[in-house]
């Protein structure tokens, strides 16, 4: 399962692709690709992004359900998902539960 | 401190301009990223994992009171209230929006500050000594040289496009603190027989994927052919330095495989064709920019000895912070200060907005208004009276920054690693911390006495952990972070590059494994003279290894 990303062009925030056709500040919601179709489609959509000149290092990441939580495989994208591990006063895990949830949690892996 | 002259100033402000319609352009998207990506690079602007990344260049590591206020307006304006000191004695911002790289450019201009070459192909910052012009063991200050090779090196069009990113380093001392042999040129400032000033020249240093310790090519240089000799040197790399691979184009993979002997005969033909050229510099001009650098008027301040005396009696941590920070100035009535930004459990190298507004006060009130950075990411007040120690101490230890743990095994090096950085495999910050945290006990550091632990989030190793005396390098193994030990590096005037113990270990037991390192070099040192790195010299990696790995081997 899989989900698009990347990084707005005007701040560089880290954003995740949405069924709205937005890209959102959190990987909440985000629009999963569950089969090679819908991988594809998330890939044209990127490859518009990138483009268009809205989004930057766009990419189709890994991702895992837990309990309807969007959690990416990877620690480095689990860390994007959330802030900085050393400061989780900073990034989107700083703004709202739900978007810590979604990310970093304690270092298991 | 070196003063912009007209040129220096018009030629920065033409960058900001020029730069501010490329961002303009690009936000309109009149360019691609394709088109921008070299052009921000150019300007210090990366993208990380979290937003753009701004890395700004302080020459030689100097700056000034009034510089170090706009670094603080910067992170408290367009950042998140904190900049992080880097290896390259350089600042990064984490959090900078593009639309506002111009302004902030423009306040940095404005304090004779930019980010030109802070990135790319090019002549990066030149590095030197944190101490100088006030080291006791100096022969003269290297930073003169240093701003000689900055001019000259500042959008040199012939190198502006090398193979590969190429970073020089001066000292001015025996004792190396700025790291010359790991460096693509590292310049040792001396004295021949006849007491005339010119360099030993080192190259081909390096850390990354493939560690070099830099070879001398020439043992005394005269100061006058700094120039002709270093583009010497960047013309041979710059004609055979590979470009087909990204990982073999540094120039010291070239003077690997061209041979040291070759590759100085290479650069000495070079030279002779340069020597007498306007490369050679006059005489003039070295002490005109020589006299940007004269030290402050050092009045006598005889009393800073019994005022210390009496101090330390008062306070032990003082008297703990004295020992571990301050250093021996070439004049007796002053000493340099080493302000710690490794407090136990933060992020090394990281200072907060009004940490750096504080530390600009300080200076300007009591240290002359120099400041420096360190490579090993701290801060330095090059010069302050003896009499002054105290006052400085207690307002250190109000803005949380009299850590008295200079060289200690907490006075760790780490680079961003992957809670920031998009090249990182794994974390560095964290693992510094829970290190930092477990050997918090400063009695403890104190008997472990000097121990330089490097750390690095990817092979590329910005947090220098191949010349660690403990080295950890982070790696993603089967999506997991994995972190590799090196012991017996060095950085000094004797570069060593340290050797991989054994298996790496999980973030979980990596704490543990350096505590285990620790111990054993505390059981086997002869005695508390003989630090970790003469002990790991001395007896090698045996016991480390049987510490470490004896209960797998026994169970296999």
């Amino acid at each position: 399962m899989k989900v698009l990303t990347g990084n707005r062009l005007t701040d560089g925030e880290a954003v995740w692709y949405r069924a709205d056709g937005s890209f959102a500040e959190t990987i909440d919601g985000a629009q999963l690709a569950k089969d090679k179709a819908e991988q594809d489609r998330l890939e044209a959509i990127g490859k518009k992004a990138y483009a268009d000149n809205l989004i930057l290092d766009v990419e189709l990441i890994d991702v895992e359900l837990f309990d309807g939580r969007i959690v990416p495989q990877r620690l480095r994208e689990r860390i994007r998902a959330a802030g900085p591990t050393n400061r989780t006063d900073l990034g989107k895990q700083a703004r709202s539960a739900p978007a810590a949830a979604a990310g970093f949690d304690g270092g298991g892996i | 401190m070196y003063r912009y002259d007209e040129f220096d100033q018009d030629f920065v402000n033409a960058r900001v301009e020029q730069f501010s319609d490329q961002v303009d352009r690009r936000l309109a998207g009149e360019i691609t990223e394709d088109q921008f990506r070299p052009l921000r690079l150019m300007n210090g602007v990366y993208l990380q994992l979290h937003a753009y990344m701004l890395r700004v260049a302080i020459p030689y590591g100097t700056l000034s009171s009034k510089q170090m206020r706009m670094l603080a307006h910067i992170a408290r304006t367009y950042d998140k209230g904190y900049g992080h000191f880097t290896t390259r004695q350089n600042i990064q911002y984490n959090w900078p929006a593009l639309s506002d790289m111009p302004t902030i450019l423009a306040d940095l201009a404005s304090v004779e500050m930019h980010a030109i070459q802070t990135s790319g192909n090019c002549i990066r910052n030149v590095t030197a000594d944190h101490f100088a012009g006030a080291a006791a063991d100096e022969v003269a200050d290297p930073r003169p040289y240093a701003e000689i090779l900055r001019q000259w090196s500042s959008v040199h069009p012939e190198f502006s496009y090398l193979p590969r990113k190429f970073k020089i380093a001066v000292t001015g001392a025996e004792r190396d603190r700025a790291a010359i042999q790991t460096h693509d040129i590292g310049l040792h400032l001396k004295k021949n027989a006849g007491g005339e000033l010119g360099f030993a020249v080192y190259v081909g240093g390096g850390q990354g994927r493939t560690p070099m310790v830099a070879k001398k090519i020439r043992d005394f240089l005269p100061e006058n052919q700094l120039l002709a000799y270093c583009t010497a040197i960047l013309r041979v790399y710059n004609l055979y330095g590979r470009r087909d691979n990204k990982y073999k184009a540094r120039i010291k993979i070239l003077v690997h495989e061209t041979g040291t002997e070759e590759f100085a005969r290479q650069v000495e033909a070079e030279w002779q064709a340069l020597k007498d050229t306007e490369l050679k510099l006059p005489e003039a001009d070295i002490r005109a920019i020589e006299a940007y650098f004269a030290p402050p008027a050092l009045t006598p301040r005889p009393e800073g000895e019994d005022a210390v005396r009496v101090a330390r009696l008062d306070s032990k941590s003082f008297s703990e912070w004295l020992d571990q920070n301050v250093v021996t100035h070439r004049n007796p009535d002053y000493a340099a200060v080493t302000i710690s930004l490794k407090g136990i459990g933060e992020a090394p190298g990281d200072a907060s907005d009004s940490q750096m507004d504080a530390i600009a006060d300080l200076a300007e009130k009591c240290a002359f208004d120099e400041i420096r950075v360190s490579h090993e990411q701290n801060l330095i007040f090059p010069h302050v009276a003896r009499a002054d120690l105290k006052a400085i101490y207690d307002e250190l230890v109000q803005i949380g920054l009299a850590t008295a743990n200079s060289n200690l095994i907490t006075d760790i090096i780490a680079c961003p690693g992957l809670d920031y950085c998009a090249l990182a495999n794994a974390r560095s910050i964290s693992v510094a911390q829970n290190i930092s945290n477990r050997f918090a006990d400063l009695a403890r550091q104190r008997d472990i006495g000097e121990l330089k632990l490097k750390i690095s989030g990817c092979i590329n190793a910005c947090g220098h952990h191949h010349v660690g005396h403990i080295g950890i390098l982070g790696v993603e193994k089967k999506g997991a972070e994995l972190y590799q030990v090196t012991l017996g590096g060095s950085g000094d005037e004797t570069t060593t590059i340290g050797e991989i113990i054994g298996r790496g270990f999980g973030p979980d037991e990596i704490t543990d494994a350096i505590e285990t390192i620790v111990d054993t070099y505390l059981a086997v040192r002869a005695d508390r003279s003989e630090r970790f790195l003469d002990t790991y010299r001395r007896v090698g990696p045996a016991p480390f290894k049987e510490a470490l790995y004896a209960g797998e081997t026994k169970a296999a």
